[in-house]
């Protein structure tokens, strides 16, 4: 029986998991798929809000502008990329300055510091590759941007440090009431525990149903981007929004913590909470929403398209509470945007819900909030090069030559709690892949190394999901020489 | 030769050991210049020649017929027999515009090296799916062309059963054929344009005699497959490649093969400050094969995508001699220098300068035609002057046009551009 079992390995339940792991707590984190962070987390925009957005009195609003100052001290214990380039929501008309105006004064009441409205001058001069008809903008320097699935893996690993386990391919069919807890049903196990944290993110809703006759609803509300080659990443110095519409925050443009340059996302609400397909006239609406920002986007560096679902609640808010007929469950959905932003102060409310439903939460001494940090050999000097390949050669060997990665880092991708398994895994962690020949070159090579360190034979390597078989079998030649 | 600032350093420095990099050492090497270093990042010399197990190589240069490896293996002997130092599995991090290079390997660690002159032939990379921007889920069984050679060739293993492929570039046209006969079905081939991008040899031998159908102004609109791919959406397209809504039609197969068209590589040259050409992006290069930047030279695929590996070794020899020539300063850096300019139906010409002082006793000027032409000529002109006409039977962007010019007529007259059109029968 654990005492607590999460489920969703998304940034959501990660981070939940992890801040429970600072208790002395049988804690089990349960995802349906083979990797952590695959759902909405892969596939968003990686901001981290200044929190002006969400109406004052929300819990989007609270928990925004109490986790954006969280991230500092949080990405520096778990080594993970976070720059705070500051956002830019920028007016084409006098109606938009009026809307910069809302903001602004929403912004106050929530709480949100050093925001600063700026005429066309000044922002052109902070954003010279803006068009010429911005009018002016809603500066916030607390912004920032992100990796969001480094972040999740990186809490995911931090988690199972302190003890947490993380039962992947873990698919939830049903959620049983036992007299003091749940029986969490899946083809896998089962796995009992008193509490039950439900961070399925799109499927929360379903997970909810499973054990309440309450019922809410998720929308798979889709978005589509862009994402452009490191030539494109220095465009532009900060997030640049325009002014929100009914669907959302609308059409950015922002750099990457790795120095692309992302464009999206549309919104488009659909019912199918697995359907991330791309389309062409949602990308021709976000290329030419895009153009409103800047006509000077090289949409010919483009490496790579993409989609996620954000999870949309019928509430319009958070849904953040324990279930008022299932005790012991606790929802923790419609994690929309700013969602990411406020994931570390959820995850802090969500421990004191437990601590007034359980009231025994004994803090560990031996917790040690330290992530080890992922080498990243391009960023080290010279020296630090020469003496890091002197002490494990696998850093001399490039395997991605459009991201620099080396076998040292793949290796170590592999190796760690909660590691990588598949292409994507390695590919989400150390970024071979990522680049502009998109793994044409180093999928060959990365699935070899996979398959050496995990004892299999490369045919069993996936790219993603289960199934997702690159190879189908041996060519006749080879057979033949095997056969010898 | 380790200099006082402990920098290792050499005559030339070549980047990429495919073929034109052996090329252009080797060529080096017999024309003076004392020590080399080829640096190649895979685990062998011959780059993509090692994966192309087909036939059709060496035609112009050898007047046999090879296969890419036994091409590759003529040049690595010969590197050999000259003692030419080779870095195998080294990358290159960084080249500057004073020739310093700062590379890794796991056996010499981290190195900075130095040499008089630099070749750059880091070839070229695919085209993906992102660049093209086709739409629809992200499940496995998409690969470029030349990553499934790999896979097949090199590693033995298959990457599909029932195939679509877009685009028909060369690779693309061979890989058709080598999945045919590993008992895969290639359902078809499309070509977005009126014409397939490969030479012509290559679709008869590889589509047509194995009745591999190919539809041309067709494309893919959508993959579809979550784990992996089950199907893909084509559809007719417009004479601007544009995809006609109302024609699409569903194919079920479980790979979709990518061959539209190949990209040179040139991150190393741009950090470098080497000037590249928009339309071949490619490094401008003059008559030595020499960029913009003085000692760096460039050749092969990394200055634009060439159709015959023959064609690579010959702009790459001349590479290798300049290179050489320059260590030991006989390569002339000034005097008269002509312009060469793309006219009506072409869409580049290499080299982009002409330096006369440094020309032997014939000029080549390599490029592309811009669309399908029929008996028509390519028309050479000296400023005003016309200096030469080929008749052509056919022309096709698929295949690269040569053209030799005897260089007396360019040193006779004090000429500021050269230009080629194509001129159409009858006009």
């Amino acid at each position: 029986m654990y005492d607590i079992a999460v489920i969703g390995a998304g940034v959501i339940g990660t981070f939940i998991a992890r801040e429970l792991s600072r208790y002395s707590l049988k804690i089990a984190l349960i995802e349906k798929d083979n990797d952590v962070s695959n759902g909405t987390t892969k596939a968003n925009s990686g901001i981290i809000h200044a929190g002006y957005d969400s109406e004052p009195g929300t819990s989007k609003a609270k928990f925004n502008a109490l986790g954006n100052p969280m991230f500092d001290q949080i990405c520096k214990e778990l080594a993970v990329s976070f720059k705070r380039i500051g956002s830019l929501v920028i007016g084409l008309s006098s109606r938009d300055m009026n809307t910069i105006e809302e903001l602004y004064i929403r912004g106050l009441a929530n709480g949100i510091p050093e925001m600063r409205v700026l005429n066309g001058n000044e922002v052109r001069k902070m954003e010279p590759n803006l068009n010429d008809d911005v009018s002016g903008a809603l500066y916030a320097p607390t912004a920032g941007i992100i990796d969001p699935w480094e972040l999740a893996i990186a809490l995911a690993e931090n988690a199972v440090e302190n003890g947490v386990e993380l039962l992947l391919n873990h698919r939830v069919t049903a959620v049983e009431k036992l007299p003091g807890g749940y029986r969490i049903h899946t083809p896998a196990s089962d796995i009992e525990a008193e509490y039950v944290i439900n961070c399925a993110g799109v499927h929360a809703d379903e997970i909810n149903s499973m054990a309440a006759s309450t019922h809410f609803h998720i929308t798979p509300r889709r978005g589509q981007y862009f994402v452009l080659d490191k030539y494109a990443g220095g465009l532009f110095n900060t997030v640049v929004f325009q002014c929100p519409g009914k669907m959302g925050k609308g059409v950015l443009v922002t750099p990457t913590v790795h120095g692309n340059l992302l464009i999206g996302p549309d919104a488009q609400d659909t019912d199918d909470k697995e359907n991330v397909e791309t389309t062409a006239d949602r990308l021709l609406f976000v290329r030419e929403s895009a153009a409103k920002i800047s006509d000077r986007i090289p949409f010919n560096t483009v490496i790579r398209t993409f989609a996620g679902l954000r999870a949309h609640p019928n509430t319009g808010d958070f849904i953040i509470e324990e279930s008022k007929e299932a005790g012991g469950l606790v929802n923790v959905a419609g994690i929309e945007s700013p969602g990411l932003s406020a994931a570390p102060a959820i995850a802090k409310h969500v421990v004191e819900l437990l601590r007034g439903a359980a009231g025994k939460l004994k803090e560990r001494s031996d917790f040690n909030p330290l992530r080890r940090k992922m080498l990243k050999f391009m960023e080290l000097s010279d020296n630090e090069k020469a003496g890091l390949i002197r002490k494990d050669h696998r850093y001399g060997r490039i395997i991605c030559r459009c991201e620099h990665v080396t076998e040292g880092e793949i290796v170590d991708a592999i190796r760690r709690k909660a590691g990588a398994t598949t292409v994507s895994g390695i590919k989400r962690r150390v970024r071979p892949g990522m680049g502009r020949c998109q793994g044409g070159f180093c999928e060959p090579k990365v699935m070899e190394i996979l398959a050496r360190e995990m004892g299999k034979d490369m045919l069993e390597i996936v790219k993603e999901e289960k199934g997702s078989f690159i190879l189908t079998g041996r060519t006749k030649g080879s057979q033949d020489y095997e056969g010898k | 030769m380790k200099g006082s600032d402990g920098v290792k350093g050499y005559d030339v420095a070549v980047i990429g050991g495919g073929p034109a990099g052996l090329a252009a050492a080797i060529e080096s090497k017999k024309h003076g210049a004392g020590s080399i270093c080829v640096i190649e990042r895979d685990r062998e010399l011959g780059g993509i020649l090692q994966q192309c197990i087909h036939n059709g190589f060496g035609l112009h240069i050898f007047k046999e017929d090879l296969t890419g490896p036994e091409y590759a293996e003529r040049f690595i002997d010969e590197l050999k027999e000259l003692e030419i130092t080779c870095k195998l599995d080294t990358m290159v991090l960084e080249l500057s515009a004073d020739r310093h290079m700062d590379i890794i390997n796991t056996y010499d660690g981290f190195m900075r090296i130095k040499a008089e002159a630099i070749i750059l032939a880091m070839g070229c990379r695919e085209r993906t799916r992102g660049a093209i921007n086709i739409p629809g889920t992200r499940p496995a069984g998409v690969f470029t062309a030349g990553t499934a050679q790999r896979f097949i060739n090199m590693e033995g293993c298959l990457v599909g059963r029932k195939i679509v492929m877009l685009g028909t570039g060369d690779i693309g046209l061979i890989m058709a054929r080598r999945l045919t006969l590993e008992g895969a079905e290639v359902k078809v081939v499309l070509a977005r344009r009126g014409y397939p991008g490969g030479l012509m040899r290559n679709v008869a031998q590889c589509l047509y005699d194995y009745n591999i159908p190919l539809l041309l102004h067709h494309t893919v609109v959508k993959i579809m497959g979550k784990e992996r791919v089950t199907g893909v959406l084509i559809a007719r397209t417009d004479e601007e490649r544009k995809p006609i809504p109302g024609t699409e039609e569903l194919y079920d197969c479980d790979t979709l093969l990518l061959s539209v068209g190949l990209i040179p590589e040139n991150e190393l040259s741009r950090e470098a400050g080497v000037k590249l050409d928009p339309v071949t992006g490619g490094p401008v290069v003059d008559e030595s094969m020499g960029t913009s930047i003085r000692g760096i030279f460039a050749c092969g695929n990394v200055v634009h995508v060439h159709d015959l590996v023959d064609y690579v070794t010959d702009e790459s020899r001349r590479a290798g001699r300049s290179a050489a020539k320059f260590v030991q300063k006989s390569l002339k850096e000034e005097g008269l220098l002509i312009k060469t300019k793309p006219g009506d139906g072409i869409r580049y010409i290499v080299p982009n300068l002409i330096r006369v002082d440094n020309l032997d006793d014939t000029l080549e000027l390599f490029m592309r035609v811009s669309e399908i032409y029929r008996n028509a000529r390519l028309m050479v002109k000296a400023d005003d002057v016309v200096i030469r006409k080929v008749k052509k039977m056919q022309m096709a962007p698929g295949e690269m046009e040569r053209i030799r010019l005897d260089s007396k007529i360019l040193k006779d007259r004090e000429v500021s551009v050269l230009s080629v059109k194509v001129e159409k029968e009858g006009t």
